[in-house]
């Protein structure tokens, strides 16, 4: 987002006393894989997206669910959620790729870049404190991406 | 975001990913991560620009293939200037329309704004090919009925069985924002994100509505629609200006 430094104080402080809620993480994980041109990419989003057809994201407990975005969603039917009403939802209106960059990560493939592009994309809505709710979950999805050969995932938050 | 890296990592997943406030990836210290200089809701920096995205995607994906981290890389560029609102051609609206009302209930004031804007926002739907509304079931005249109705004293029942009264409201607003949001984008003129913001905060009857909603919710013995009293229905940045706006 822009620099902490040119918000107003109000919004900079916001931003700043949430990172004493935000719990320590000890452990460096670091998966390896192989040449980007050889990588199988699902993106997880924390935007709060997902097909019309399927269940809004809530409050409480149901903010801690994901849903399953298919590889093949068209535009048309991917829609969003999220309960936080402070970020710009209109860039998402005019054009997914800027939230979802799906139409750019399939191009990357097709210029041979990327090795290939999940089955199943998946969704969760972020803002939830503490963040360490996501952890069954977020586990969960990683049993899923294994299953559909995945072997890199872009994390994209809104 | 980064504790979903740090999941999914030590499930043996690699990841690399997008962020947005450098000071919380700093804190929670995911294995690889692209921070981008880009308005909160843009993680890929404008739309309608398939090289900037193309390029900011690379960047975030080519981490990947560090050696040793964990890594959080700055991007260098700031995104591209984009506005919405270049009417496409061919596809002016067809219709003229008089002023909003300035007169009238708030709830005719904001019935007669949709019915306005409805026109425009065909023009959305025809020039992108998608709507973002669709989730209530509602129309927006209907979205517009339910919410005036819950600033008097027979508020209408929920519109989905399946969900309460708070996140009905939470549901309509974000769809009747969204319809506005589409159909100012199309109209002629420039309209970069604070100035659709502005409008639709400080100028429309839907602003006002919502306004007004929030107070209903803050005074409500109903402890779920305390987020709508709270955060999730007026931003931040439109409590500051109004407060600002008032202390003048």
């Amino acid at each position: 987002m822009v620099r902490l430094a040119d918000l107003p104080d109000w919004d900079r402080e916001n931003f700043l006393n949430r990172i004493t809620a935000l719990p320590k993480f000890p452990g460096r994980p670091w998966a390896r894989g192989p040449a980007l041109a050889h990588r199988r990419v699902a993106i997880v989003t924390t935007a709060g997206l997902h097909v019309r057809s399927d269940q809004p994201f809530g409050a409480g407990a149901a903010g801690m669910d994901y849903r399953v975005i298919p590889g093949d969603v068209a535009p048309a039917d991917l829609v969003m959620s999220h309960l936080s009403v402070n970020f710009d939802r209109s860039g998402f209106q005019e054009d997914w790729n800027v939230v979802f960059p799906l139409d750019r990560l399939k191009e990357l493939v097709r210029d041979k870049l990327v090795g290939a592009v999940a089955a199943f994309h998946y969704s969760f809505m972020g803002a939830v404190s503490p963040v360490t709710e996501y952890e069954s979950k977020a586990r969960e999805v990683a049993s899923l991406l294994k299953k559909d050969n995945v072997n890199a995932v872009l994390l994209c938050p809104v | 975001m980064g504790a979903l890296g740090h999941y999914l990592e030590e499930e043996g997943i690699p990841t690399t990913q997008i962020s947005l406030v450098r000071e919380h990836t700093a804190a929670l210290n995911p294995p690889r991560a692209l921070w981008v200089p880009f308005v909160l809701g843009r993680p890929f920096g404008a739309p309608n620009d398939s090289a900037f995205q193309r390029k900011v995607l690379l960047a975030a994906l080519r981490l990947l293939e560090r050696d040793s981290g964990p890594v959080l890389e700055d991007f260098p560029e700031d995104a591209p200037y984009s506005d919405l609102g270049k009417a496409p051609e061919g596809l002016n609206c067809p219709v003229s329309f008089p002023r909003m009302k300035s007169k009238g209930t708030l709830a005719e004031r904001l019935a007669d704004e949709i019915s306005q804007l409805r026109a425009w926002r065909d023009v959305a739907v025809k020039h992108r090919k998608r709507t973002t509304l669709g989730l209530t079931g509602l129309s927006p005249e209907e979205i517009g009925e339910f919410l005036s109705s819950w600033l008097t004293e027979n508020p209408m029942p929920t519109f989905r069985p399946d969900i309460a009264s708070a996140a009905a409201l939470k549901l309509a607003t974000d769809e009747l924002k969204a319809f506005y949001y589409e159909a100012k984008a199309v109209q002629p003129g420039r309209h970069p994100v604070a100035e659709i913001q502005n409008w639709f905060w400080l100028e429309t009857a839907a602003g006002k509505t919502f306004l007004e909603l929030r107070n209903v919710a803050a005074k409500s013995p109903d402890p779920t629609m305390k987020g709508l009293a709270t955060l999730s229905l007026v931003p931040r940045a439109v409590d500051a200006a109004l407060k600002a706006a008032s202390s003048v």
